[in-house]
């Protein structure tokens, strides 16, 4: 079964990324968009019917290498 | 909320230090002016700990234009032309998140050089890891040279030279140490120091975010609900934005807009502010509510400790505002009128229409306290008598295989790959030779830096490892044919509440100051790093040494591979085999023991000298100092660079070839001459008394000696660039 | 000859270009991202560098700049368009040139000399020049060339390819392919060989004293061609 988990700056972490997009997005004339914050998404296919335990392992993997928590967080979908 | 003894010592403070904070300002202080209070009377800011022993640094000379004391120091170079220098430790955040750490750490150092005005022309690294076996290090190491690649390459300066190192010392505290040099007009140099009532302070770069926040914040947090959301954060880098703030400030600059100027580092606003107006005798008054911010409902106190990255605080002459905001403006950077000077003296924050805090500026900065810390002197160790007998079973080959492809002197090609080395079209010497080289643009001058720690010899006796690493930065600008001009400390130790540590750290201190006073070679910036320890074990002292040499025609300069077959190969300077703390005691007879080689500055300085008589007389090819793993070792890193074999003479003479050739005698240098030069090298050696020994003649392919060894230098080379390479793919 | 240097915020090679073209005989002008149109050039260069951070997708916010369209137009005009490193990357981005830059086979930056083979001369930047094997140097996280079947087809059939990875002697193993990128390719041209896009850096080898010598060879080369 795929799980999807989006990995992101936590809030109030600088995003470079983020700012540098949005900025150019203005300068394109989208100019409502008041900020971006990017990230990462993941499709990991785990060979695993069971639902919960699927997801409760890739949290596992979320703490251990998918996301640096000392600065992001991860979201399982 | 009241500040109590207890959030005093939660920010750091000790209970007499919260005392005195109280009796000067004959009330308590609030929580902002407490947090003001803990981040300008650190050790960081206050240098408390070693500022009575820094004072014995011999920081002046005749091209010293600018001393300890400022963002960075400044050398003169001749012709107008000026090198602003200056390294720093961010030891402590990168071994948390060492992309990161290591990052920012370059970005802060190179600040500190643009501050000044001068242009960034080269950076170097000295880091230090644990164990190659301990589990940590291999993650934290790649994470150190990405992060120090990504900031350094995205701005566009070149990375010349390096150290790296391995020891279990700093299994749990490595060490990430960068070095900048920039270059300026003598004339144009900014200072921190304000002057002038009424000015306005200027606020640019990045926003403010509640980034970095330390330990400190979690106390604060305790009178807030949303205690998730205001966690401390590792401060991320932007290089982007920190290569548009080069080019904005530099662009300011050209005018005669700024009168003070500082980059927001450690303690952010808090530190910065306070220091241009305690230079100039002034006070300083600033809107909070005008500070840039990134996040919500950011409070005072996180306000003036964030060390968001990337900011600059400016004294701008009056009327110069709109002039210096189109620039900015055309960079797309913040900008915004904080402040002013004042005639108070005094540090006054405003926020919401209230006055939130008011200090005296002597109280944060002439007022902090000094410590005179107990400190123990280590004896010198007695010297070992070593088994001669034993060496017989040591085949020389399969000794310099292990010395060659060990964790500390194997090849560092894989981390130095990972760096621009060659932007900004100037780089004449690259990493891995004795010191990077950096043409002056558009003129016939070259700089040359290196960057050199010995924690072994450090650890052994202090004293004589202080003076020695200053020697050994000496001999590798020496050795591409620069003369050595000034260097910038970076002291990393232990706890400096234990008295061993802190007797480390003076003696360093004291070893350090007497070989740049014997050399003329003058410490003009540094930096202090004290409590790198973890479970109450500290680091190995450290003291990382940072040289800067001035070559006045570059065509002179150069380098260590070996050239041509046929040349002859001199060792200049004494060998007595010294072995006690060399790696061949330590990796081969697993002796940790024993003094480290003594340092005779009278020969340093005379050897050193007539090696850069020989050079600028065009007489030798090739030179290459004798350090860690010996002659042996050494010739071994100039045959492989020059893909050149060596044939070495048998001397008679020899008393034991294991201590010639693996002995770690200081103040020694290989150099390459021509046939046709011998009798003119040969003179001035001996006109200047300086020991010489015809070490051999350079052949095409083999490294040999009198018929028990025997190596192919395509073996060699495989040996030296394996164990790096290997460790980090697998 | 005229030639104009872009400056993208993050550009940081533009000065090193500058120095370079000066040196064989351009006369060069600096131009920023900002600006609507270009002043009369025979030659344009987007410089090496980390335009915008090289936030998003290398290249890809530079692309959008106001200077662009100039650009775009030059190149219809039949203006020749060099761009290097970041600046090819910026090129694949506007669609000037086919394909896309990804991040090195093996994740890491390189900064390294390499040798390249010279694959086409029917153009104004490689015809007649002294050399078929040139070492240059390269200094890059995102140099690993990729591009459709038909885009490589396409490349194939007009002699796009301009330069290759491989060894002093012209061997294009993968041993000498040092970012993974498709068929070695270094740098490619657009089907009418005015636009040239290369990872390697020539401004960064133009006296002895340096990497190497080598780039000097391709800018007096380029303004043979052009007188």
């Amino acid at each position: 079964m795929i799980i999807k988990v989006v990995v992101t700056l936590k809030n109030g972490v600088l995003d470079p990324q983020g700012k540098a997009i949005q900025q150019t997005l203005n300068g394109m004339n989208f100019n409502n968009v008041d900020d971006v914050r990017q990230g990462k998404f993941f499709e990991i296919n785990v060979n695993e019917n069971d639902e919960a335990k699927a997801k409760l392992q890739v949290e596992d993997m979320c703490k251990k290498l998918l996301a640096n928590l000392v600065i992001e967080d991860y979201k399982i979908l | 909320m009241e500040v109590t003894e207890k959030i005093a010592v939660e920010h750091g403070l000790k209970k007499d230090e919260y005392k005195k904070i109280c009796d000067l300002l004959k009330r308590v202080p609030n929580i902002t002016e407490l947090a003001i209070f803990s981040a300008m009377w650190n050790e960081h800011c206050s240098y408390k700990s070693s500022r009575k022993h820094l004072k014995k640094l011999h920081t002046k000379g005749k091209h010293v234009i600018q001393g300890p004391g400022e963002n960075a120091g400044v050398i003169d170079i001749g012709d107008d032309d000026a090198i602003v220098f200056k390294i720093e430790s961010h030891n402590h955040p990168s071994f948390i998140e060492p992309y990161q750490g290591a990052a920012t750490g370059v970005g802060g150092i190179m600040r500190d050089v643009f501050t000044m005005g001068a242009r960034p022309i080269a950076n170097l690294n000295s880091i230090h890891f644990g164990s190659p076996q301990h589990k940590k290090t291999k993650n934290l190491l790649r994470g150190v040279v990405k992060g120090i690649g990504g900031y350094g390459n995205c701005i566009g300066v070149p990375t010349v030279a390096g150290q790296t190192s391995f020891d279990e010392s700093y299994n749990g505290n490595i060490l990430v140490n960068a070095m900048t040099l920039g270059l300026v007009n003598k004339n144009k140099i900014f200072y921190s120091k304000a002057a002038g009532v009424d000015k306005p302070v200027i606020y640019v770069g990045s926003k403010t975010g509640r980034d970095g926040i330390h330990g400190a914040s979690m106390a604060s947090a305790t009178f807030d609900d949303e205690i998730e959301e205001k966690k401390p954060t590792v401060q991320v880098g932007d290089p982007f934005t920190e290569k548009l703030l080069l080019e904005a400030c530099l662009e300011l600059m050209a005018g005669n807009s700024i009168i003070a100027i500082q980059d927001m580092g450690a303690a952010g606003l808090t530190s910065s502010s306070v220091e241009m107006a305690s230079k100039g005798k002034l006070g300083i008054e600033l809107n909070l509510n005008k500070v840039p911010c990134r996040e919500e409902k950011m409070t005072p106190y996180e306000i003036m400790l964030s060390e968001s990255q990337e900011r600059m605080l400016i004294v701008l002459e009056n009327g110069k505002e709109e002039h210096a905001k189109k620039i900015f403006d055309k960079w797309n950077l913040d900008f915004a009128v904080i402040g002013k000077t004042t005639n108070t003296k005094k540090i006054d924050l405003l926020f919401d229409n209230k006055n939130v805090a008011s200090i005296p500026i002597d109280f944060l900065a002439e007022d902090a306290p000094i410590y005179d810390r107990k400190w123990k002197k280590t004896k010198l160790p007695q010297k070992l008598k070593f088994d001669k007998q034993q060496f017989k079973s040591l085949n020389l080959s399969d000794c310099l295989n292990k010395i060659l492809s060990s964790p500390n002197v194997s090849d560092k090609k894989w981390i130095w790959d990972q760096y621009d080395h060659t932007v900004m079209g100037d780089t004449i010497q690259k990493p891995g030779g004795d010191a990077g080289v950096v043409r002056v643009h558009g003129t016939t001058k070259a700089v040359a830096a290196s960057v050199d720690a010995s924690a072994t010899y450090c650890f052994s006796h202090p004293l004589t490892g202080g003076k020695q690493i200053v020697c050994e930065s000496w001999r590798n600008l020496i050795s591409v044919g620069a003369k050595p001009i000034a260097i910038t400390n970076c002291l990393n130790f232990g706890n400096p509440e234990k008295e061993k540590n802190m007797g480390e750290f003076v003696e360093c201190v004291e070893g350090i100051a007497e070989a740049c006073k014997y050399l003329d070679f003058p410490v003009v910036s540094g930096n202090v790093s004290f409590y790198n320890e973890t479970k109450d074990k500290g680091i190995k002292p450290t003291p990382a040494i940072g040289g800067v040499g001035l070559i006045k025609d570059y065509q002179k300069m150069i380098t260590m591979d070996f050239k041509k077959s046929g040349n002859i190969v001199y060792v200049i300077g004494k060998t007595e085999g010294h072995l006690d703390q060399s790696i061949f005691a330590r990796n081969i007879l697993l002796e940790k023991k024993g003094p480290p080689p003594s340092i005779n500055l009278f020969n340093e300085k005379n050897i050193g000298e007539t090696i850069l008589n020989l050079i600028d007389k065009n007489l030798i090819q090739t030179c290459h100092d004798v350090s860690t793993g010996g002659i042996l070792t050494a010739v071994s890193k100039m045959c492989i660079k020059g893909q050149k074999g060596l044939k070495i003479n048998s001397f008679k003479e020899l008393v034991n070839k294991h201590e010639y050739f693996f002995g770690e005698d200081q103040g020694r240098y290989i150099i390459e001459i021509e046939n046709t030069n011998i009798k003119k090298v040969n003179d001035l050696l001996k006109k200047n008394s300086v020991h010489f020994d015809n070490l051999g003649v350079i052949q095409d392919k083999n490294l040999s000696f009198n018929g028990e060894m025997n190596l192919p230098i395509e073996e060699l080379t495989k040996t030296h660039k394996y164990w790096l390479k290997n460790y980090m793919e697998n | 000859m005229k030639s104009s240097v872009i400056i993208f915020p993050g550009s940081n090679c533009d000065r090193d270009m500058d120095v370079a073209l000066k040196k064989f005989g351009f006369k060069n002008q600096m131009v920023w991202h900002n600006d609507n149109s270009i002043p009369k050039s025979d030659l344009i260069v987007l410089p090496g560098g980390f335009s915008y951070g090289d936030y998003l997708r290398c290249g890809s916010i530079a692309s959008k700049s106001k200077v662009i369209k100039s650009v775009i137009d030059f190149v219809n005009s039949g203006g020749l368009v060099l761009g290097i490193c970041n600046g090819f990357q910026i090129l694949t981005e506007t669609g000037l040139l086919p394909g896309i830059l990804q991040q090195n086979k093996y994740l890491n930056f390189i900064c390294k000399n390499v040798f390249v083979k010279v694959k086409d001369k029917k153009n104004k930047y490689f015809k007649d020049i002294k050399k078929d094997i040139l070492e240059l140097h390269i200094a890059h996280n995102e140099g690993n060339y990729f591009c459709s079947n038909d885009e490589m087809k396409s490349l194939e059939d007009n002699n796009q390819i301009a330069v290759t990875y491989c060894n002093k002697n012209g061997d294009e193993g993968d041993e000498n392919n040092p970012n993974g990128a498709i068929k070695n390719i270094a740098g490619i041209f657009n089907n009418k060989k005015n636009v040239l896009g290369m990872m390697p850096h020539p401004e960064r080898m133009i006296d002895k004293y340096l990497s190497g010598e080598d780039g000097s060879l391709f800018f007096e080369n380029l303004l043979r061609n052009l007188n």
